[in-house]
């Protein structure tokens, strides 16, 4: 393993670790014996790549967008992970992992989720699977994000309100975990990205890693080389970024770039901009970067885009900073909103909001007309539709 | 060198620990809240330092984290308070808090501050212990402040026996696979995990906490171990009281003697 990755302790760099109580320990001890073990053996790699395929339908396209390149003279390749099943990136890790739990005999699943688009996720893999699911969200986000929450009904979970702290995505993490604590034998927790005690961060980059293998063959093909010059991503916690990066982390050519969400701006104290800010501490069993104050209180974060909306960031993510690999941008609700309509009127796609806090990237960086640019849009917009419509009067 | 901790354990049996959150229900009241429990013949008290992201703990002391945060209780304020706590206050005292805060004061520092106030130990639930052996272990038994840890039903034995010989105070026994404030009531299941512990001949004594709150579970609990901890009960109770310091006392009087 390079130095960019996970070590035996979990650690990347002085970030990570496994920061929880006793209560989670023989868990984390069960999962970390297990998951490699796993994932590597072929009846799960055959029964996961024949979902990915025929399930969720992947190769997901790797689309050269034609007026979007003219306008920012170079070449912009687009990952189509929007036009995954369920409308997102996250529906790789939720597959890999509800095999990982049947195979260590788990029959109980929880997650959290912020936007609902983990929780559906979850909820779409159970009801395959036929596993309990319950799902934990933040009252506020319960009541911000109606249809996904419809959807996971649909899908037979069972959604439980978050009611402590600010009600939102950390107070759902904590609930989750909560239950965990209280339900430690027949209960796999399904975390959505890569944060969390280890081997979460690396188990879930392992299983979105399928978006940067593919981005090497795809390229290949189209250009005869499997290595573009620069990769972008947004991140909030960061999975479809650590699945956007895997491949290309020892690659030292490819440039890679992360776009994180400065909500009305880095230093409004409306922000979810948690690399900018600059702050290492402990959150949820990690130590990264995170928004807190002098006290070490974590401080809730705010961006227009519920899956940013994260006060921390996976290790690895904090140890690409530290180690100058990766760059870190921010892009304010403004700039994704803008970059959003600019996707929709070039080239016929409405991105997330997330997804387009990464595209903004063309605007706030300088490429050569020979520079092959790929960024990865984590989802499809359907679910924001409701801010679109708000804030471009439709 | 036998520290106040110890001498506790080596002189009784039957030992009440309270849990309760500093600065609630208001900023000043941990001081005081010290002194009558000392006074109403409590054993050892754990003073919660309050974070805003308590993921051990349930709705009661969930809801008391928040008010004491939002009375301005920080790390800092609270070694104000305990200044001069050792005038007044002479059982042992441990301070129990989650990880983050005590990393952004500064560990080190952290355990220094213990040592000049007279805190006789801390329980950091998400402190791994191999990292508190690799990194930290030396910082506390230079400053003689004890590092207490948790054992549950799933803690494996040769985890139990790790912590056990790096260990000079007590062990914290999570009475099941719950959060603070759960059920009242102790299941056989639990009762043989007293017994299986028991039998495993710590050098360390061991306190049981989590589902405390009356003399029933507090008697049952005793029987098993050196004495047990009342949290979530605690909490609740000086949340609604009009008068702390007799409030206080009745409640001790009532789990010790009835």
């Amino acid at each position: 393993m390079s130095k960019y990755h996970a070590d035996q302790r979990g650690r990347y760099g002085k970030f990570g670790g496994a920061y929880i109580p006793e209560m989670l320990q023989p868990n984390i001890d069960d999962l970390n014996e297990r998951y490699l073990p796993i994932i590597n053996s072929q009846a799960f790699q055959d029964e996961y790549k024949s979902l990915l395929k025929d399930y969720v339908g992947r190769p997901s396209p790797l689309y050269y967008a034609k007026r979007l390149s003219e306008k920012y003279h170079t070449n912009v390749y687009l990952k189509r992970e929007d036009l995954n099943h369920t409308g997102a990136h996250k529906i790789n890790n939720a597959i890999g992992q509800i095999l990982i739990a049947k195979k260590m005999g788990k029959n109980r699943i929880i997650a959290e989720t912020g936007a609902g688009q983990h929780g559906v996720a979850t909820a779409t893999a159970c009801a395959l699977m036929g596993m309990q699911c319950v799902v934990y969200m933040g009252e506020v986000d319960i009541q911000r994000q109606a249809p996904n929450v419809a959807r996971m009904k649909m899908l037979g979970a069972e959604v439980r309100p978050a009611l402590s702290g600010s009600k939102t995505l950390k107070d759902a993490t904590n609930e989750a975990l909560r239950d965990w604590i209280c339900n430690p034998t027949d209960t796999f927790y399904l975390i959505g990205s890569v944060v969390g005690p280890h081997p979460y961060p690396d188990m879930v980059a392992r299983l979105q890693a399928v978006i940067s293998h593919e981005i090497r063959e795809q390229m290949l093909e189209k250009t005869g080389t499997p290595n573009p010059d620069y990769v972008i991503a947004c991140v909030g916690g960061g999975s479809n970024a650590a699945g956007t990066f895997y491949h290309f982390l020892d690659e030292e050519g490819v440039r890679l770039v992360a776009v994180e969400a400065a909500g009305m701006g880095v230093d409004s104290g409306e922000t979810a901009a948690t690399i900018a800010l600059g702050d290492v501490g402990i959150i949820h069993g990690s130590k990264t970067y995170l928004i807190q104050d002098e006290d070490g209180q974590i401080v809730e974060p705010y961006s227009i885009s519920a899956g940013l909306d994260y006060p921390g960031i996976g290790p690895q993510h904090a140890h690409l900073k530290d180690t100058g690999r990766a760059i870190f941008l921010s892009a304010t609700d403004q700039d994704a909103l803008d970059a959003a309509l600019e996707l929709t009127r070039l080239e016929g796609i409405i991105p997330a909001l997330e997804s387009a806090h990464a595209l903004s990237a063309l605007r706030k960086m300088t490429f050569q007309p020979s520079d092959k640019v790929v960024i990865t849009v984590s989802g499809r917009g359907d679910k924001d539709m409701e801010t679109y419509m708000k804030r471009f009067q439709l | 060198m036998t520290n106040r901790i110890q001498q506790l354990f080596q002189q009784k049996k039957d030992i009440l620990s309270v849990y309760f959150t500093a600065g609630y229900p208001t900023l000043n009241d941990t001081v005081r809240i010290l002194q009558a429990l000392e006074k109403s013949g409590v054993d050892l008290v754990e003073i919660g330092m309050p974070f805003s992201d308590p993921l051990a703990d349930g709705p009661t002391i969930q809801a008391s984290s928040l008010v004491a945060l939002n009375n301005g209780m920080t790390i800092k304020v609270l070694f104000e308070q305990l200044v001069h706590i050792r005038k007044s206050v002479t059982i042992p005292l441990v301070l129990m808090g989650y990880v983050n805060p005590v990393h952004k004061y500064g560990i080190e520092a952290f355990i220094a501050k213990c040592a000049e106030v007279g805190v006789d130990g801390v329980i950091i639930p998400d402190l791994p212990f191999n990292e508190y052996l690799d990194d930290y272990k030396p910082t506390f038994d230079g400053a003689g402040v004890a590092n207490i840890n948790l054992i549950t039903p799933q803690t494996p034995e040769s985890r139990i026996r790790l912590i056990d010989e790096n260990t000079n105070s007590f062990i914290y026994m999570v009475s099941s696979a719950a959060v603070t404030g759960a059920k009242k009531g102790l299941a056989p299941e639990q009762i043989a995990y007293f017994e299986r512990i028991n039998a495993m001949k710590l050098k360390n004594p061991t306190l049981i906490g989590f589902g405390i709150s009356d003399r029933e579970s507090f008697l049952q609990t005793c029987k098993h171990a050196s004495g047990a901890i009342v949290g979530s009960a605690f909490v609740k109770m000086i949340g609604e009281s009009p008068n702390l310091e007799s409030d206080i006392e009745t409640f001790v009087n009532n789990i010790k003697r009835g």
